[in-house]
């Protein structure tokens, strides 16, 4: 088997050397638990604080409005879920707007609760989707027309998973509160935590989702952000902790390993970005050159500068996975179901790009560990890959 | 060789591959997602993909699905209902094979370089004793497992890049080994039916939701109406379930169904038993050499139908040596040679 040439960060990272270290303690010896009285259960609580501290640092928020979660997609389903249950607590029909390429974990969701996933007495959910512009980001005026005065969530991420597009958030966030003053704003910026400063880039939104695993931290904790007070059902309910927002026992190991990955990737988050933009854009001129007809799906200035999302015309992207996998050359196409198939990309859709086209879609993900020797490995696999398929 | 091994995530496809790695090829699992819609193993067969994908860790080979369901939709599912919605009564398994797994995976498996693809069919390749360099399809060891009858259409380029591991080897000894290995497919239950429709919904349920059923009368043989059915779509030639008895006292069984005219025909068994079946043009294949007009053959009608002596005749018709219960049209009739009967020889769609 050949060496593996690791270039799916968007799916998840390698947990970081700093960040495996700083969670052992908790992971074995430090094992109390948080909300007990006696001094094991204040060691815990002592690391869980401190990270929620780091933690809201980090974000440019309090530390009590720092909700621990089981990862993204929890954190995601408490944002919405959580708003429109507490907004529909009125018994008033209530609206939210989505934008038309977020993460399923706000998709679906959103799309449950305007199928009534509250039940027959709850308000029903009205669901409106904002367009995308070709390049992925939102069309701005199109989102104006859907907000209004009832419309209690706007979820809009902050850079898109797939093809890594840069959403103008300060702009949604603005447009939302011209339009709708008591709409809740969350943004999933689960996949641009890593490359972005969440204390500027999602300083006006009342709701911020973050996953540790997609930083350099451990799967399967994640935190939601909800400032000043923003009210949320909760969806598990238990023993009332995170202040009654995240019933169960902290995840003590990995809020610090998530706190720890957060404040690790500002340390040098311009200098890495600047070095990982230069070897994607490196990437993407490579690909173009040699592969006939290959396009580039988002510009490298409006993405995020890990995501490298192209099109081969002429190739399918199953077998291209099957012949890079081969090379050991680790790269996605897209999003998968829980079967592992992959589905049509509801995102290339919105963008406009038709299902023939999407057939060769491949995702190119660098992160802080990509070198430029796999750079090198993979402009050399992929015009092979492809030459392979077209004969 | 390098061998891609099609595996459904049941025990024939997993002792496959085990055989497979055993042999000393190098060895790639891939499960195809063929249904998106509801299943009995969960939504996706998600729970086949798992067992799959678990097989092929523990046997050490790389596993990739593959999302085949727009074809599958396309060149299965769809003309199963058209079919149904004409009267007719379509093997849904055959045209997977025909259209999925013996064409487009396999070019796929050629395109990404493999030298062969391999399934868990009960059936075996062995060279044609006749014709060398060309092979012939036989029956699997396991005469009650035996799968050679959904394989039938399969021609020389197909036979040619194919591998049936299991095709040697009775069930009870590819459970065993499975179990041996520890495959923690060893146990599961034989699939049953047709994939895309769940037990609990039925034939009924399915084409219910996909198409408009419409009520017929029931005639006799004279015209003479004897009752109504509720769903003219679901009434399959042959059949004699909710046909009930003539007043002779004898069951009746379907001869005809006109979905347009709304009107399903039944007589007694020996008025229904047919002595021919015309197959629709352009469908017969042969594995290998055609058999010349007048050639005696062996025909099997359905997957467990014993099979019964005919003769091949023009048009091209199929004449039983017995009277036989009709073949409803859509459904495929496999030939196997009248002096190496386990052997296939072609097989057609009836007209």
């Amino acid at each position: 088997m050949p060496d593996l040439c690791y270039l799916d960060h968007a799916a998840t990272t390698p947990v970081r050397p700093e960040v495996a270290e700083a969670m052992a303690p908790f992971a074995a010896g430090r094992f109390g638990n948080p909300s007990g009285g006696h001094r094991a259960a204040a060691a815990a609580r002592l690391a869980l604080e401190e990270a929620r501290e780091s933690v809201a640092e980090s974000m440019g928020c309090d530390p009590g409005e720092v909700v621990f979660t089981g990862g993204g997609t929890e954190a995601d389903n408490l944002a919405v879920l959580g708003t429109l249950a507490a907004a529909a607590e009125a018994g008033v029909q209530v609206d939210a707007v989505c934008s038309a390429v977020e993460h399923p974990a706000v998709r679906e969701p959103a799309r449950a609760a305007a199928k009534g996933w509250f039940g027959a007495g709850g308000a029903p959910v009205g669901l409106r989707e904002a367009p995308v512009l070709p390049d992925g980001t939102i069309d701005l005026q199109a989102l104006e027309g859907l907000l209004e005065p009832t419309v209690a969530l706007v979820s809009v991420m902050l850079a898109n998973n797939e093809v890594g597009t840069v959403q103008p958030l300060a702009e949604v966030v603005a447009a939302a509160r011209r339009r709708a003053p008591r709409a809740v704003v969350h943004t999933d910026a689960v996949q641009a935590a890593a490359w972005l400063d969440l204390s500027t880039a999602a300083a006006g939104c009342d709701l911020v989702s973050v996953s540790a695993h997609k930083l350099g931290g451990p799967k399967g904790v994640g935190a939601l952000v909800a400032r000043g007070g923003t009210r949320l059902r909760p969806l598990l309910l238990g023993g009332g902790q995170e202040r009654d927002r995240r019933s169960g026992t902290q995840n003590v190991a990995g809020a610090v390993g998530l706190a720890t990955a957060l404040r690790l990737a500002g340390v040098d988050r311009e200098a890495e970005g600047a070095r990982v933009g230069a070897l994607r854009d490196r990437l993407a001129t490579g690909l173009v050159a040699a592969v006939d007809g290959l396009v580039v799906t988002v510009p490298g200035v409006r993405a995020l500068p890990g995501h490298c999302h192209v099109l081969v015309p002429g190739a399918d992207r199953e077998e291209l996975l099957v012949l890079l996998d081969a090379e050991g050359i680790c790269v996605s196409a897209g999003s998968s179901c829980a079967s592992g198939a992959l589905e049509p990309s509801h995102v290339l859709a919105a963008m406009g790009i038709d299902g023939g086209a999407a057939r060769g879609a491949l995702r190119f993900s660098l992160g802080r560990a990509t070198t430029e020797a796999e750079i090198e490995r993979a402009l050399a696999a992929v015009p092979a890959a492809v030459d392979r398929l077209r004969h | 060789m390098r061998v891609l091994v099609a595996m459904s995530g049941g025990v024939d496809s997993s002792v496959a591959a085990a055989l497979l790695v055993e042999q000393g090829h190098d060895v790639v699992g891939a499960t195809l997602k063929l249904w998106g819609g509801p299943s009995d193993s969960g939504c996706c067969s998600v729970a086949d993909v798992e067992d799959a994908r678990r097989v092929a860790q523990q046997l050490g080979i790389s596993h990739h699905v593959f999302n085949m369901s727009e074809d599958f939709e396309a060149s299965v599912v769809a003309p199963y209902v058209a079919e149904h919605a004409r009267g007719r009564t379509p093997n849904p398994c055959i045209e997977c094979n025909r259209h999925i797994k013996f064409d487009r995976l396999l070019e796929r498996a050629r395109r990404l370089g493999f030298d062969a693809l391999a399934t868990g069919h009960h059936a075996r390749i062995v060279p044609d004793p006749e014709r060398p360099g060309r092979r012939r399809l036989r029956r699997g060891a396991d005469t009650g497992k035996d799968q050679s009858y959904v394989l039938s259409m399969l021609g020389q380029d197909q036979l040619a890049r194919l591998v049936l591991p299991v095709g040697d080897r009775t069930k009870a000894s590819v459970r065993a080994h499975a179990a041996h290995l520890g495959l923690r497919t060893a146990g599961k239950p034989d699939s049953q039916d047709v994939c895309f429709i769940r037990a609990a919904e039925g034939r009924e349920g399915f084409l219910g939701r996909r198409l408009a059923l419409h009520p017929a009368e029931v005639v006799d043989l004279d015209g003479g109406p004897v009752g109504t059915v509720p769903a003219v779509e679901l009434v399959t030639v042959g059949q004699r379930r909710g046909m009930g008895h003539g007043d002779d006292g004898r069951r009746r069984y379907v001869v005809s169904v006109d979905v347009p005219g709304r009107r399903v025909t039944v007589g007694g068994l020996d008025q229904a038993m047919t002595g021919t079946v015309a197959l629709a043009a352009g469908t017969l294949r042969w594995v290998g050499d055609p058999l010349p007009p007048g050639a005696r053959a062996l025909a099997q009608v359905s997957a467990h139908a014993r099979p019964v002596g005919c003769t091949v005749g023009r048009g091209p018709a199929i004449r039983f040596e017995q009277p036989q219960r009709p073949v409803a049209p859509g459904q495929t009739v496999a030939l196997y040679h009248a002096d190496d009967p386990d052997a296939v020889a072609g097989a057609g769609v009836t007209a």
